[in-house]
Formats: C-alpha cells, sequence, structure tokens
C-alpha cells in the first residue's frame, strides 16, 4: 500500500470531472421537481443526450453544435413526458419510467451506426493566469468549457430560484398548484418549461459523458447516472447548493475508491459504492428535523377544474 | 379549442376500452416503426401479438407468459395497495433482491441436506427479507417522515451493491470454479421450486425428445412427450394468483381495504374517521414488500435458480408500470402483467425470426406505456369542444 | 387428457414444419449477453457470426438474440431456438451454463457450444480462448515501453479469467524489466464506459504509463489519450481508431475459424463434444498489429514470444514460479495444467495487493 501515490490536487480535479454529469443532469431535476413535478426518466433522456451530442459532433465536426443538439434532444424527449403528465394527466411515476425505457431504446437505435467512431475533441480550457496558481490552478482552473457550464448552471438557478420573479412563481406551482392558478399563474405551461429545462439539462449531462468524459458512443453507457442524479437532488434536499456538494460526494466516492485501489489498499468496493445512497438515506432523516422540505405538490397531478 | 372536463364518476366504459384503444394505436405507431427498419409491419405485429398465444409453438410460449407475468403480478399487487392509500414504495427492486438472497441463504445453508421443511423455510426468509427491507423506507417515514418514494428508491442501489457482494463472496458456490455466482438450486431437490401441474409424468421413451423426437410421438401417438416442457405454473405463480384474489377480498369486502382507499381518496377524511396513517403506511409498505420479496425469492429457487451479480432484471420498476396499467385494480393487474409478460416473450421472438434489433423492441414497449397512459385520461375526464372565449 | 391432446397436436405442427426446412439450410443461433453494438465482447462474436454467413453463404441462416439476462429469460431464448429449428446454438456467456445444459437435454439433436464454461453433455461442446497467451505478450511490450516503472491494470471481476490474465502479463513485464510494478483497480463491472475512463485517469494519475484493460471499453485508451505519453492495447476487438499511439497492440477475440470449423462440423454430421481451449496457435486469439510507436527490437522481442506460444515452444505459465506468498508453485521448466490455469485463484510472487473476495 502506498498512499503517497495519491496526489490530492490531481483527486480533486477528477472530482470535478465525475461529478460534472451528475451535476448538469442533477441541477435540471432540480428545477422540476421544484416546479412540482417528478420525472424519473433522468436516465433516458440522458441517453437520449448522449447520442444526439454524439451524432451532431459526428456530422459537424463541432463539439458546440454537439452540445446544443443534446441539450434539444434531451428537452425534445422530455417533451414527451410533459405531454402525458400536463395535458394528458398521466400518473409521473409510471410516466418516467416509461420514458426511460423509451429513451434506452431510441437511443441504442439511433446509435447503431455510430459505433466505434471518435468524436472531435473538446477542447480543454486552462483559464490563464488562474491555472497556474500552485494546487488551486489545478483543481479549479484547468477543464473543459462544460465542467465552469454546469458550475455557473448551479449559481444561475440558484440565484434565479432565490432572487428572481419568476424563480418565485416557479416555486409558488411546486408547493401548491390550486393556489398558484387561483392566482392567475398558468401552472401547466410553467411546468412544461420546466420539464423542459430539465430534459436538456439531462441531455448535456448524457453528451458531456459520450464526448469528454469517455469518449465514445456504445449502448447503455450512461450506465444508471441518472438515476444517480435523482438521488442527487434528494440529497441536496431541493437546493441548488447542495446539489453541487452531492454531486462532488457523489463523484468523489468513486474516484477516491479507484484511487485507494489503485494505491494497492484491499477495500471492500461493493460496501463503499452503496454508501453514498445510504449517506442520502440519512441526510433525508437529518432534513426532517430542518425546515427544508420536499416541494408540497411534488408529484401530483394539477387539473385546474374552475 | 379542447377542454378536460373532470368526470363525476371515472367512466366505465372507457375504463374497458381505453387498453384495447391503446394497444390498437401502438400497433399503428410499432407498424410504422418497423416499416422505417425495414420489416415487413403486419408480420412483425403479428409475431408479437399473434404467435406466443396462437402461433406454432404456444405450447411453450403460453407457458412463459405465466414465467414471466408471474412476478410482475405479485409484486405489483403489493405495490397497488400502497398506491391506492398514496403510498408510493418504487423500490420493490431492492425488496426482490433481499427477498432473493434470504431465501437462498436459506437454501444454502442447509446444503445439501434433505428435508421438507426447507422450501417453506425459505418462503418465510424470503417474506421476511423483503418486508423488512421495506420497513426501513416505512419506520423512516412513520418516525422521521422521510419521502418513502425517495428512501426506497436509494434502497435499490444499496441491494444491487449487496446482491454484488453476495454473489462474489458469501454466498459464492464453492464448487463453481472461482466463477460468481451461488449453487444452481435447481439441483437442490430441497429447494427447487419446480414446476407444479405437470402436464404428465409418465416415462416416455427414447424416440420422444427432441424435435424429430416430438414427430414421431406424436404420429405414433404417444403424446407424453409436451411433459417435457413444464405448464409455466410454479409456486411463485400461484403465489400471485392467490395475491390477485387476496387483493380483491380485501379492496372490496374488508374494513382494511376501505381504510386503504379512503387514505388514498380523501387522507382528511380518513383521519377523522379514525383511520391511523401510521398503521396504513406499515401494512402497505410492509405487504408491499413482502411480495417483492416472495417473488425475488421464487424466481431465484425457480426460473432463475441462483443469485448472480446480474440476477434483478428490473422486475421491480416494471412491476410499477404494471400496477398503473391495470389501474391498481387486482384484475386489471393481473391482465396488464399478461400483456407485458407477451411484448417480452413476443419481442423475443420477433428478435429471433425477424432480425429486429432489441431496442426496436424496448422502443416499441415504451411507446406502449405511453399510448395506455395517454388514453387513461379518458376515464376520468371528458374532452368538451369549447369556443375559444372572447378575447 | 384433453389438454395433452391439443398439445400433442401442436407438436405434431412443429414436426412437419420443422422437417420441412431442415433439409436445405443449417440454421445456426447466436445468444449474446450484450448489445451487438457494444464494440467488445458481444461485438466480436457478432462478428465471427458475420464471418460464418459470408463463409457459407446460402448453405447457413443465423439468427442472434441480445443482451439476453442470464437465468430464466436465457433458458427461454435458447429454447426458442431450439424450436425454431436451429440446429446449432453458441450460447456466449459462461452466465448461459445451466441454462444451455437443461435446453440441451430437452432437444438431444440440436448441438449447443457454451463459451467460457466448464460444463459439457453429449450435444454440449465447451469453447473457450487462452487469452492469457495475449497477455503475455501485452506484459512483456508494457515491461519495456514504461519509463515509470507502473503499469496500471483495469480488471473486471476477481475471477479466474481475469486472474490469470493479470499474472501472466505480470510475469513476463518483470521478465522483461525487473523493476516493474502492477497498480491493479477491480472496476466490478465488464463493460462502463464512464467507470472504465475514471479508473484509467486514476492509474495515470498515480504514475502509469502504460494502461492494460481487461473491461471492454476503448475509454481507457481514451483516458491514454487525454494524457499523452501513456500507451495501451485494445481488448476484445482491435480498437483500432486509437492506432499507433496510445493502442499499440491489442488482443482480439478471433471466434469466426472455431464457428466456421463448428458449423462445418454439423453440416458433415461429425459433430461431436469438445472442449476446446485454444490460444494464438489456432487463430482463437488475435495478436493486433504492433504499431510503430513501440521500437523495432521491442517489436521483434514481441513477435517472437508471439511465434513461441503459437508454435507450443514456450507456455506463459513456466516455471521457476512461485505463488504470491513466497510458496513454490511450479519448479524449473514446469509448466503449469490447465486445471490449476481454469481455477486460478492467487497472484504470482510479485505482486502486491490482494485480490479481493
Amino acid at each position: 500500500m502506498d498512499l503517497s501515490s495519491i496526489t490530492p490536487a490531481l483527486l480533486l480535479a477528477s472530482l470535478m470531472v465525475a461529478a460534472t454529469p451528475i451535476l448538469l443532469a442533477g441541477i435540471g431535476e432540480l428545477v422540476v421537481e421544484r416546479a412540482g413535478v417528478l420525472n424519473l426518466g433522468v436516465e433516458g433522456m440522458m441517453i437520449t443526450g448522449a447520442i444526439f451530442g454524439f451524432a451532431a459532433t459526428i456530422e459537424t465536426g463541432s463539439p458546440l453544435v454537439g452540445f446544443a443538439a443534446a441539450a434539444a434532444g434531451g428537452a425534445l424527449l422530455s417533451l414527451l413526458f410533459a405531454l402525458l403528465t400536463q395535458i394528458a394527466l398521466a400518473n409521473q411515476v409510471a410516466s418516467g419510467l416509461a420514458l426511460t425505457l423509451f429513451g434506452l431504446g431510441l437511443s441504442s437505435l439511433l446509435g447503431q451506426d455510430y459505433v466505434g467512431l471518435k468524436p472531435t475533441p473538446t477542447p480543454s480550457f486552462n483559464i490563464p493566469l488562474l491555472s497556474d496558481i500552485p494546487f488551486l490552478g489545478h483543481v479549479l482552473f484547468s477543464h473543459d468549457l462544460m465542467v465552469y457550464f454546469g458550475l455557473g448552471l448551479v449559481a444561475a438557478v440558484w440565484a434565479l430560484l432565490k432572487y428572481s420573479r419568476a424563480g418565485l412563481i416557479l416555486r409558488a406551482v411546486g408547493e401548491n398548484h390550486d393556489a398558484a392558478h387561483a392566482l392567475g399563474y398558468k401552472v401547466v405551461r410553467i411546468r412544461i418549461l420546466a420539464i423542459m429545462f430539465g430534459g436538456a439539462c439531462a441531455g448535456l449531462g448524457g453528451s458531456y459523458i459520450s464526448l469528454i468524459r469517455v469518449p465514445q458512443w456504445t449502448e447503455g453507457m450512461t450506465s444508471g447516472a441518472g438515476w444517480i442524479a435523482l438521488a442527487l437532488v434528494v440529497f441536496a434536499s431541493w437546493k441548488p447548493g447542495r446539489v453541487l456538494l452531492g454531486a462532488w460526494l457523489f463523484g468523489g466516492v468513486t474516484v477516491l475508491q479507484l484511487n485507494l485501489q489503485a494505491a494497492g489498499l484491499a477495500i471492500p468496493v461493493e460496501y463503499l459504492s452503496m454508501s453514498p445512497y445510504l449517506i442520502t438515506i440519512l441526510v433525508l432523516v437529518i432534513m426532517s428535523a430542518d425546515k427544508s422540505r420536499a416541494p408540497a405538490s411534488l408529484g401530483r397531478i394539477f387539473h385546474a377544474s374552475g | 379549442m379542447f377542454r378536460l372536463e373532470k368526470r363525476p364518476q371515472p367512466s366505465r366504459v372507457f375504463a374497458y376500452l381505453t387498453p384495447v384503444l391503446a394497444v390498437i394505436a401502438t400497433m399503428f405507431a410499432g407498424g410504422l416503426l418497423f416499416a422505417a427498419l425495414g420489416k415487413n409491419p403486419v408480420e412483425a405485429i403479428r409475431t408479437i401479438f399473434w404467435d406466443p398465444l396462437f402461433g406454432e409453438f404456444a405450447f411453450y410460449y403460453r407457458p412463459q407468459l405465466l414465467v414471466k407475468g408471474g412476478p410482475l403480478i405479485l409484486i405489483a399487487i403489493g405495490l397497488s395497495l400502497g398506491f391506492r392509500a398514496g403510498i408510493w414504495n418504487i423500490g420493490a427492486e431492492g425488496q426482490y433482491i433481499v427477498g432473493a438472497i434470504c431465501g437462498a441463504a436459506v437454501a444454502l445453508a442447509f446444503y445439501p441436506l434433505d428435508a421438507w421443511y426447507i422450501f417453506p423455510l425459505m418462503i418465510l426468509a424470503g417474506a421476511l427479507g423483503g418486508m423488512l427491507w421495506a420497513m426501513i423506507p416505512a419506520l423512516l417515514k412513520v418516525k422521521f417522515g422521510t419521502n418513502e418514494i425517495l428512501v426506497s428508491l436509494m434502497l435499490v442501489y444499496v441491494a444491487e451493491n449487496l446482491l454484488a457482494s453476495m454473489a462474489l463472496g458469501l454466498l459464492k458456490n464453492p464448487e463453481g470454479h472461482g466463477f460468481p455466482g451461488s449453487r444452481n438450486l435447481k439441483e437442490y431437490p430441497s429447494a427447487y421450486n419446480e414446476p407444479i401441474l405437470v402436464l404428465d409424468r409418465i416415462p416416455e421413451p427414447d424416440t420422444c425428445s427432441g424435435i424429430s423426437g416430438l414427430f414421431e410421438c406424436a404420429r405414433s401417438g404417444s403424446y407424453n412427450v409436451v411433459a417435457d416442457f413444464s405448464s409455466g405454473m410454479h409456486w411463485g405463480v400461484l403465489t400471485a394468483f392467490i395475491a390477485v384474489i387476496f387483493a380483491y377480498v380485501l379492496l372490496n369486502r374488508h374494513m382494511l381495504g376501505f381504510s386503504i382507499r379512503l387514505t388514498g381518496e380523501a387522507p382528511r377524511a380518513a383521519r377523522f374517521s379514525g383511520v391511523s396513517p401510521t398503521r396504513i403506511i406499515l401494512f402497505c409498505l410492509g405487504i408491499s414488500g413482502m411480495m417483492a420479496g416472495l417473488a425475488g425469492m421464487f424466481e431465484v429457487s425457480g426460473p432463475s435458480g441462483q443469485v448472480s451479480i446480474d440476477f434483478n432484471v428490473g422486475y421491480g420498476f416494471t412491476a410499477i408500470i404494471v400496477a398503473f396499467l391495470g389501474r391498481l385494480h387486482p384484475i386489471g393487474i393481473l391482465l396488464a402483467g399478461l400483456l407485458m409478460a407477451l411484448t417480452y416473450i413476443g419481442g423475443e421472438i420477433a428478435q429471433g425470426n425477424l432480425g429486429l434489433p432489441s431496442a426496436a423492441i424496448q422502443l416499441f414497449q415504451g411507446m406502449l406505456l405511453f399510448f395506455l397512459l395517454a388514453v387513461d385520461m379518458l376515464t376520468n375526464y371528458r374532452i368538451r369542444l369549447v369556443k375559444r372565449e372572447a378575447a | 387428457m384433453k389438454l395433452t391432446h391439443i398439445l400433442a397436436s401442436a407438436a405434431m405442427a412443429l414436426g412437419l414444419a420443422t422437417a420441412a426446412v431442415a433439409q436445405d439450410k443449417t440454421k445456426v443461433g447466436f445468444i449474446y449477453v450484450g448489445p451487438v453494438g457494444d464494440g467488445g465482447w458481444t461485438y466480436e462474436h457478432d462478428q465471427a457470426r458475420k464471418a460464418v454467413v459470408e463463409h457459407f453463404g446460402d448453405k447457413v441462416e443465423t439468427v442472434y438474440q441480445e443482451s439476453v439476462p442470464e437465468g430464466a429469460d436465457a433458458e427461454r431464448a435458447i429454447t426458442q431456438m431450439a424450436l425454431q429449428g436451429a440446429d446449432l446454438i453458441f450460447t456466449t456467456s459462461f452466465g448461459y451454463m445451466d441454462a444451455t445444459i437443461n435446453v440441451a437435454k430437452k432437444f438431444p439433436d440440436v448441438k449447443f457450444e457454451h463459451a467460457t464454461g466448464y460444463k459439457t453433455a453429449e450435444n454440449v461442446s465447451i469453447y473457450s480462448a487462452r487469452f492469457y497467451e495475449g497477455r503475455a505478450i501485452q506484459g512483456h511490450i508494457a515491461g519495456k515501453m514504461t519509463d515509470s516503472n507502473i503499469v496500471g491494470y483495469i480488471a473486471s471481476f476477481p475471477i479466474p479469467e481475469v486472474i490469470r490474465g493479470i499474472n501472466s502479463a505480470y510475469i513476463h513485464a518483470r521478465k522483461a524489466n525487473p523493476d516493474v510494478e502492477f497498480k491493479i483497480i477491480w472496476a466490478y463491472t465488464w463493460f462502463d464506459p464512464a467507470k472504465e475512463a475514471d479508473a484509467a485517469k486514476v492509474l495515470i494519475e498515480q504514475g502509469a504509463d502504460v494502461i492494460l484493460q481487461h473491461t471492454d471499453s476503448t475509454a481507457p485508451l481514451a483516458a491514454a489519450q487525454n494524457a499523452g505519453d501513456v500507451i495501451g492495447f485494445g481488448q476484445a476487438s482491435d480498437m483500432a481508431e486509437y492506432k499507433p499511439s496510445p493502442r499499440v497492440s491489442s488482443i482480439i477475440d478471433n471466434w469466426a475459424p472455431y464457428y466456421i470449423d463448428r458449423v462445418q462440423a454439423v453440416m458433415d454430421g461429425t459433430w461431436e463434444t469438445k472442449d476446446t481451449w485454444d490460444g494464438i496457435g489456432p487463430g482463437m486469439v488475435g495478436i493486433g498489429e504492433i504499431t510503430e510507436a513501440v521500437p523495432e527490437d521491442v517489436k521483434a522481442e514481441a513477435l517472437a514470444l508471439k511465434e513461441a506460444i503459437a508454435n507450443g515452444e514456450y507456455h506463459p505459465f513456466t516455471g521457476p514460479l512461485n505463488k504470491q506468498d513466497g510458496t513454490p508453485w511450479l519448479a524449473e521448466g514446469e509448466v503449469a495444467d490447465d486445471g490449476t490455469l481454469l481455477g486460478m485463484d492467487f497472484y504470482v510472487e510479485g505482486l502486491t495487493g490482494e485480490i479481493p473476495q
């Protein structure tokens, strides 16, 4: 065993990368849930984003177009969910699960011609000067653009929810849709927009895996990241800042686990892998004493019967 | 412009009509998909929906519908009770895994003892294991008010890791050349959940086995060769049927069932009429966990045979969809479970015969679910054509 | 009794139908554990299926089913193929072992071929590849090429097949470079690109400049490419898109010769139960082109090693070899027997860390 071979700066830097896909998907799902909608189809939207992004990058040679396509693909798929749950008033749990099934099938069908190809590499983006700072420079300032985009998105969502009028309305819709409706807000429209935002974010998260983290296309390549993103939102008790913390925790456990193994430490891998989920449950219990709870209308069907 | 108007009573006509509508719509949309993939759409649809039931080899596929549908129905029945009361256990997959681990652990602890009481003990262990796993979200909800959707979902991942650890460690077959996975319980008679109601057990002449033999025997009049293919009925399927009846009686004839429905439909009224929410939560999560655990135990001791890393194939999640497709009604769930099994088995046949990629089948199933969920609206709501109001 | 009558008439129909098709074409079925687009294990089996079609043309008809879960679903999928009149069925994952044996009992006239298992029957053959032979060559190149003397190894599950690969690679890396050290990560997956990428990055961060992998995606190669100055090898398929570096060579699962051979045997009526464990010699294990990123002399040595293994002059597990704890395993010149290799659950001397349990 040789723990000295683990470099903290590198460990933290790869933690940032490992956290990005679930961070993106998680922050999107957070907005959806704050609007009172539970979309369990994150995995399906992520994998759809992964293939849309990958295919677009291959076809155009531009990762930027790829990411845009991924967001569009995720949003498009989530629109299906929105139609089902908001217009046809179907149950959200079942619709979300169906969406995952649909997304997994769709992506592997679309991806048949893209197996074994290499996408145009996304340039990494070292922030000048800052990336030269010892330790911090490597941890924080020498990543690809999407890492910064993810961080920025968290900040933006946080500010929007907390300070803007739009955020206030969104939260009102999520807490009590009947009251929000009575106040004249278009509950359904707001929720559809929130769902599509969530889909776009999940799509981006998926394409981060297929374009940067791996990068290649293979069927089922998100392998459960969407479900982790769901856990993340709960872990974060629906607060954007904590999504970031959670993403680092979930990403961190994976990276740390691999690091310890490489350093020759015999660790029970399965038990370490289950720890983030146990911690999430613990957080839920602790939170119950706290005032922060799930949005009151979460998962409930809204129908304006007035 | 269209407007939705809530019906005072859910429409009975539409309750029966909508599933049919959805299936027809799916056939149409699926046909387009298959045509786009260059396959004959009529043939593809026929392969999926007709062949397993009435095709050439239906004698094999029909029993398989029970094998595939049994666990789905059993789990979905348990879940539906909770869903009726507004208690969302979506972690049945985890309870299914833990039930299987517990059941198999009991069997492996007794191995190679031959005794009649082993199988009953396994059933007990499976039921208890699933129930205890579901009790975690139940107790946390009762004690701390945590959300059971999320806790039960988290526990699925914990269970999956536990399963991997068991398959690679504690329950690993000591004679398995180091490969992961437990002993095969099919080879341990005291623990084997063997098919019941085997059609015919008369010893068969040698010529009767195998495909060519089948033909010979059919001609010579010794029909019992078909016994080789079991009826598909194993104890788990039987338990699923019993669960359907149990749920039906409970919901329609029993005070507890009434309390469950009341809690779901009007929680405040339920509380005023003295229904204890704690009791309902514990009962609903407990029983759904128990049924999922049983399903896992029957699967591991029968069709699957062993604890392996990938033992769980998503029955726990699919059962949620089945519960909703069945409109949370016991009979509906029975039919929905069989329909779901039909698309699985028909889909497999279509893969083998027509070369449809499995992704297309997945997509097709997704469509079916979408349509079924979408048309459900017609049962509870009426679509009204209204003139656009003057601005 | 009525029910049996109905069923029997179904059986009659079946008999007639199969009798009609059985004559002209040999029908070959394949059961895959992953999607054909996985780019690794299943992909190579499907390539071999295509090679069978190409070789026999009209005389053969192939069917396959992908992503078949192990357990009850596998048994049904195999039965279904047998019912549809397949004459020969390849089940291509270890987890299909019991299902294959069960179905084989019901269809004595159908031939079955199960990959990587250990149970045979009158109509069930087993086949596997001696991938450790390829690992020896990788180990040699890795030992020669590393500057940091640290070789990273991404392992999947702690099973004999994987442990054998680690040992073989290590023994030959050590021979080429006595200072070499292996860092091993158990990914607990055969295929999870994101996790494999992370594992590769971690190994690189901890100083490894050669990555060996026993998982199936190209993610570790992509990670090596990003890091620069790190080399790796293709696994299962050639992974030629990463030539000439980081992919400097590869182990290719080449099932085609075996599949063609077995289909031919069924056609000729000469098929019989076999336990095949083939290596580089018969071509089941292919060594992908060694690229120009490898110095000429190292390449020549590697090719010589390959040749020696292929013609049977050299066995990768030849003594003297000790187990990790220092107890003697093979004496000078002694060659490991297949039984020990098949159940290998120990590291050889020099490897650090322990095999997870």
